[in-house]
């Protein structure tokens, strides 16, 4: 295995590394543009110039391989004034026009410019124009040819990742420009995805535009709930200033790196599933028509529970919830209520997948709720039939929308037979209408908990904001119903949830948040 | 380590530079806090506050009669080589602004009567008073693309610190309209929208 010295300190590494992947294991950050981790070598943008010893010339970073006793230099003078100059090329066309870029506070060309730039512009001719300014060229994306330093890290993209081919670039010298090939969109599951990978303004993404400045939004990490592979996701949120977009919370999602589950992608379809975040949400407990405070809801709830015998007692959970929201709901009604007839799993159909991310089954934790509420005896249609016979006074649903799910007729008919149809979900829907009792429940934005994904990896998720208007995180809605009925859970948050889920669930003995960390774990593996 | 500011300056330099401006800030609002805490108690004399009205009174009437004589004199003719205190007959006549008196904003316009802003937020972002609200929009024209579709600027909350002038890289908005009375009879009214600041 060779041995380097970057910048005086020594890395042994496989052979064929890169200088700029070793750098990268250092901690030492080289210039990039064109190289990016997940895409083959370029090598076309040369600001990752590095000086190595005897060779007379810089060479990139990028593409170089390390050799043993290499001795590489990335901040001598003859490095930085190769940035500078490589900079002033590549700005030679670029509009410079910042204060409209949607791209301004995370772009590279302006990180770049402020180490290594700030010199006064030698240009003495004209910019040369492109066609193409703010052009939408699929349903997501939207491109600016002047802005671009052809990079082709979005060609690489559709080239290897999608495979589907849609970019190139076009033309000669200064008129080289990227574009899509003729009578082409940029319209493949994953497009938006050039978006983050474009290090300057030219792809900008046609949901985000003109929302908001970068430098408002806050960071929350979490996971996507939009299908069972559980994307690592950025919830990017901005609450300080409302009249940004319709008094919304949440701006955008961003894929996270994780290697193991979908490196640095994610499909559109989740990274646009936000709006329901803030918008057409329950924000205040309903019976009937009648708004009500949560004191009377829970009275309500309990007053059922208690005039009811344990087998006439339905509860449909979702798999949407979190492995500590359906660990309470078990812990409630199939430990201390002995109620038989819980299930998760309910007749969805299933949705569209393919072989790279997209997963059929739309519930993020499926394989959490099999582990933590088991095989239930009665699958969630039978428990509809059997309240559809009026064998059920209680039903209970957490966030399935029944309507969807089984036909207006069959709620309708159910609703006459049951004395008290519970809903607890976050959002409206048909079911609500229905519905005896509607309860507002947090989304996954506004909670702490794990999910566990298709691969059995439990990941975590963080809170970004607290819940909405008056609606409650799904587990204390239900410990304030067991608190009612005399069976205090003494849970202070989640993490007490999970540790009770460590101790008593196989598979995950031994997990604990710390040790979940931002990448996850896999179930039943050994620690 | 008795001294609260010492202990308190200490405290700071676990999270921050102790030479960066805003621990230097810090350190200073906390000696003058400390010092109005600690500050004499009045004696039994001054308590009586007679003599502190007396003289207050003393000062006053001193500068009164002193301009009242001058001007009178002047009126004659007389003691012109003795400047008495000015008087404007405020807001019949406006007293006179240096060409650089930051006062009330307005936005610029291009050409065609259409704002110069371009919604890039940069006074929003620096805004300290936060009373500038901006809501952007996509502007027909490719070339610029970005316009505010709302321009809100809230005079009740607005400090004018003159940072949104400085900032704007479009000379969009300026603090030259000579317009400082900006009184009004009621909050709202203070608000100023985008056709507000760009014609009043």
């Amino acid at each position: 295995m060779p041995k380097v010295i970057i910048d005086g300190q020594e890395i042994e590494v496989a052979a064929g590394t890169t200088i700029i992947q070793a750098a990268d294991k250092l901690g030492i950050s080289i210039p990039r543009y064109c190289y990016h981790d997940a895409l083959p070598v370029s090598g076309n943008c040369r600001i990752c110039m590095v000086e190595v010893e005897k060779q007379p010339k810089l060479q990139i970073a990028c593409y170089t391989p390390v050799a043993d006793g290499m001795v590489v230099k990335t901040n001598s003078p003859k490095v930085l004034d190769v940035r500078k100059t490589v900079l002033e090329f590549l700005l030679v066309n670029h509009p410079v026009d910042c204060p409209v870029c949607d791209q301004a506070g995370e772009c590279k060309l302006q990180d770049y410019y402020m180490e290594h730039g700030q010199y006064n512009s030698r240009l003495v001719d004209v910019k040369v124009k492109k066609e193409k300014k703010a052009v939408q060229i699929g349903p997501t994306v939207m491109l600016d040819q002047e802005r671009c330093i052809l990079c082709t890290r979005c060609v690489r993209f559709t080239n290897t990742i999608t495979k589907t081919n849609e970019l190139g670039v076009f033309e000669r010298g200064d008129h080289s420009q990227l574009d899509v090939y003729p009578g082409k969109q940029l319209d493949n599951p994953y497009a938006a995805n050039v978006v983050d990978i474009c290090p300057v303004g030219a792809l900008t993404d046609k949901d985000f535009r003109f929302k908001c400045r970068v430098w408002y939004l806050a960071k929350t990490k979490s996971v996507c709930p939009g299908c069972s592979r559980g994307c690592n996701i950025t919830v990017e949120w901005d609450k300080m200033r409302p009249h940004h977009f319709k008094k919304a919370r949440v701006m955008r999602l961003k894929p996270r790196l994780n290697p193991d589950v979908n490196n640095y992608w994610i499909c559109d379809a989740g990274r646009y599933n936000y709006r329901f975040i803030d918008e057409n949400r329950i924000t205040t407990p309903q019976l009937k028509d009648d708004l009500i405070t949560w004191e009377q809801a829970i009275e309500t709830v309990v007053k059922a529970i208690k005039s009811t015998k344990t087998d006439r007692i339905g509860v449909i959970a979702s798999a949407q919830l979190t492995n500590e929201d359906l660990f309470v709901v078990g812990k409630l009604f199939k430990e201390t209520l002995k109620v038989a007839n819980v299930d998760y799993r309910v007749g969805q159909q299933p949705g569209n997948s393919d072989d790279f991310l997209i997963k059929a089954d739309k519930n993020p934790n499926t394989a959490g709720a099999a582990a933590i509420l088991g095989v239930p005896a009665l699958s969630a249609e039978e428990i509809v039939q059997k309240a559809k016979r009026g064998e059920i006074d209680v039903l209970y649903v957490f966030g399935q929308d029944l309507v969807k799910l089984f036909g207006k007729d069959v709620v309708a008919e159910v609703v006459k037979k049951v004395k008290l149809l519970v809903y607890q979900g976050s959002n409206i829907n048909e079911t609500c209408s229905y519905a005896h009792l509607n309860l507002p429940s947090a989304v996954y934005a506004e909670k702490e908990g794990t999910f566990t994904n298709c691969q059995q990896k439990v990941q975590r998720i963080w809170p970004a904001f607290v819940p909405l208007g008056e609606s409650r995180l799904d587990w204390v809605i239900l410990s304030m119903i067991a608190e009612k009925m005399g069976t205090a859970f003494k849970y202070k948050n989640t993490q007490d949830i999970f540790k009770d889920i460590a101790a008593t669930v196989d598979g995950f003995s031994e997990m604990t948040y710390e040790k979940l960390n931002d990448q996850g774990l896999i179930l039943n593996k050994k620690l | 380590m008795d001294n609260p500011i010492e202990k308190r300056r200490l405290e700071l330099e676990k999270y921050f530079d102790a030479k960066s401006p805003f621990a230097l800030l810090r350190v200073a609002q906390m000696k003058r806090a400390w010092k109005h805490k600690n500050r004499r108690e009045l004696t039994w004399w001054e308590n009586t506050y007679i003599p502190t009205v007396v003289t207050g009174i003393h000062l006053t009437s001193k500068h009164f009669f002193h301009n009242l004589n001058l001007h009178i004199l002047h009126l004659f003719g007389l003691c012109k080589d003795q400047k008495a205190a000015v008087t404007y007959q405020y807001p019949e006549q406006p007293r006179p602004l240096s060409a650089r008196t930051r006062t009330r904003h307005r936005l610029t316009k291009r050409e065609d009567g259409s704002p110069r802003c371009v919604a890039c937020m940069m006074c929003e972002t620096v805004c300290p008073a936060r009373c500038i609200e901006i809501t952007a929009g996509e502007h027909p024209d490719p070339n610029i693309e970005k316009f505010p579709q709302k321009f809100v600027l809230d005079l009740g909350k607005c400090v004018y610190c003159g940072f949104c002038v400085e900032v704007c890289p479009e000379d969009a908005i300026r603090m030259d309209t000579g317009k400082l009375n900006t009184a009004e009879y009621s909050r709202e009214s203070m608000i100023y929208d985008k056709k507000r600041l760009m014609d009043e």
